[in-house]
């Protein structure tokens, strides 16, 4: 079991329980859905953005705890940030998620999204955890769907 | 499945398992529990010596060389189109089409109807169960010909409603495609009665044999189906090889599907004749080693017997079913009257996903997802589930691991 709760780490557990900003945001002004068509998993997406800044974000959908517990932390962590600040985020947890395994990417700045770095040693489970954000991604630049086939 | 009538000789699994080299392998330090053979089965020694010994020993283009080696070769691959005539009993050899597998089966018969047969206002009927291989080729063939799809509505249990069949067969209907097993569900589908009520109304029905070909015997004269199509790597065969059983009468009206060599009579730059049945539909090079090992895959599976496989199957999903339904929190998906060994279900609200990465790790290997057949998802209101298959090979014990398996994700994510 030690390497699986290397991978389901409490906080991850608990975020896919108790998922945070879950449901629909009313005055969003972007929206995008995701979709990762190998497993099912499909997310929405809302965002309040103004002035360049992500004032609110909420995400609904269905998918594994990985994903869920994915959305849930970031939209914890790209809330009150700039659209910039937050791509950086995902450059960085997206090395986090498929760096080779001597690399060190520095938990300091992804905080608590760095219980997710169990998912390196599971390569069909980094989109699981990526499709929250590609979602993200999408929302930001004006588009309406992600996949993570076509990423 | 009409096991309790015959009582057939039970199968010896161990010395099953002793020839499938692959079952003996360790998976993260775990001894390998392999309950995915709907997805793809395992293979036998005989399918892999076979092929390590065409190409080592006989080696070299079929139908067209005058030395040794391709005789040989042509010997072993036109063999194993003999093989595949009397695995489900066809009438000749002419109406055995090898193909890369069933998908590329249901195209060759698709594109053909696309070209003759088809015209706007005209319907294609499948059913509620279809694998996504038997739906698109069926949605291009509309797309480019105006007609229509129809779809057969399936039941709770996962049983097709054969009244609305009856209903959805018209004059407008140009061909019926339905599964003979459904692989998320493992639903066996009533196809002989399915091609007698088409039949009446003189529609031809193409049979998808993907899920059956490994455990039931297949008679293509006793259904009567007009085509039938499966893949060899689902029955303990290569991948890239199947076959399009098709009737004489029905090939001989299709026009080719490919061009190239080897499907040609005569070439000029004015006009080109095609070859007779069924080399008119083998365009190019054939997958000659994989003809050769699904040839042995079909002589291994009918040196078993087919009816003992079924009976032994049938033995292990009866238990499956009591052990799975015992584990609070379970919800099978699937409960048709007659099924062939798959378990799709749900466990609380632990995703798939999650289910098949712990179970993973205690080395037991299961599919999740939508099994390529996403309207089957969504005809239960669920995104995915968790799907145990069985082979010849399984075991008792292997049902065993996979509840014990279980326990452990209820434990992770209780």
């Amino acid at each position: 079991m030690s390497d699986l709760r290397e991978l389901y780490q409490e906080v991850i557990l608990h975020h896919n329980k108790s998922p945070r900003n879950f449901g629909t945001l009313e005055d969003a002004n972007r929206r995008a859905d995701g979709h990762n068509p190998l497993c099912g998993d499909r997310l929405s997406l809302g965002l309040k953005v103004v002035d360049g800044r992500i004032e609110d974000v909420r995400f609904s959908g269905s998918g594994c705890a990985i994903s869920k517990a994915s959305a849930s932390l970031m939209t914890e962590a790209v809330k009150g940030r700039k659209a910039e600040e937050a791509d950086a985020l995902f450059h960085r947890f997206h090395e986090l998620l498929t760096g080779p395994p001597d690399v060190k990417v520095d938990g300091k700045e992804l905080g608590k999204l760095a219980v997710f770095a169990g998912v390196r040693e599971f390569p069909v489970r980094v989109k699981c955890a990526t499709l929250a954000w590609h979602t993200l991604e999408a929302a930001l630049a004006g588009g309406e769907t992600a996949s993570t086939e076509t990423p | 499945m009409t096991a309790a009538a015959t009582l057939p000789r039970p199968l010896d699994v161990a010395s099953i398992r002793g020839d499938f080299p692959i079952l003996s392998r360790k998976v993260h330090g775990r001894d390998l529990v392999y309950l995915d053979s709907a997805n793809t089965s395992q293979k036998p020694t005989a399918v892999l010596d076979a092929m390590d010994r065409y190409y080592r020993q006989s080696n070299a283009n079929i139908h067209r060389a005058t030395h040794l080696l391709s005789e040989e070769a042509t010997r072993a691959y036109e063999g194993a189109r003999e093989t595949a005539r009397r695995f489900v009993n066809a009438r000749s050899t002419r109406e055995i089409v090898f193909v890369r597998g069933t998908t590329e089966a249901i195209n060759l018969v698709a594109s053909g109807f696309t070209w003759k047969h088809v015209k706007e206002g005209d319907e294609i009927l499948v059913s509620g169960l279809e694998h996504h291989s038997n739906i698109v080729p069926w949605q291009i063939l509309c797309e480019r010909t105006g007609a229509a799809l129809r779809v057969i509505p399936i039941d709770d249990a996962g049983d097709l409603i054969l009244e609305e069949a009856e209903r959805l067969i018209s004059p407008r209907t140009r061909l019926v495609a339905v599964s003979h097993v459904s692989n998320a569900l493992g639903t066996i589908n009533p196809v002989r009665e399915i091609i007698r009520l088409a039949h009446a109304q003189g529609v031809p029905v193409l049979v998808d044999g993907a899920q059956a070909a490994p455990h039931l015997a297949i008679d293509v004269q006793d259904l009567d189906a007009d085509f039938y199509a499966f893949s060899g790597h689902k029955m303990c065969g290569p991948t890239g090889i199947g076959v399009l059983y098709g009737k004489e009468a029905w090939l001989e009206k299709l026009p080719p599907y490919q061009g190239g060599g080897d499907m040609i009579a005569s070439v000029t730059f004015e006009k080109t004749t095609y070859n007779a049945l069924p080399y008119r539909f083998e365009a190019g090079t054939a997958n000659i080693a994989g003809g050769v090992g699904l040839a042995a895959a079909m002589d291994y599976l009918l040196g078993v017997g087919l009816d003992r496989i079924a009976a032994h199957e049938h033995e292990l999903l009866v238990y499956g079913t009591e052990r799975l339904q015992a584990i609070s929190g379970v919800r099978l998906v699937g409960t048709a009257r007659q099924k062939a060994g798959v378990l799709s279900f749900l466990l609380g609200d632990v995703h798939p996903h999650d289910i098949g990465t712990v179970l993973d790790q205690e080395g037991i290997a299961i599919r999740t997802g939508q099994h390529c057949a996403q309207p089957v998802m969504d005809r239960y209101g669920i995104g995915a589930t968790a799907r145990a298959s069985f082979a010849l090979y399984n075991t008792r014990e292997d049902i065993d691991a996979l509840v014990r398996g279980l326990a452990k994700v209820q434990e992770l994510f209780s």
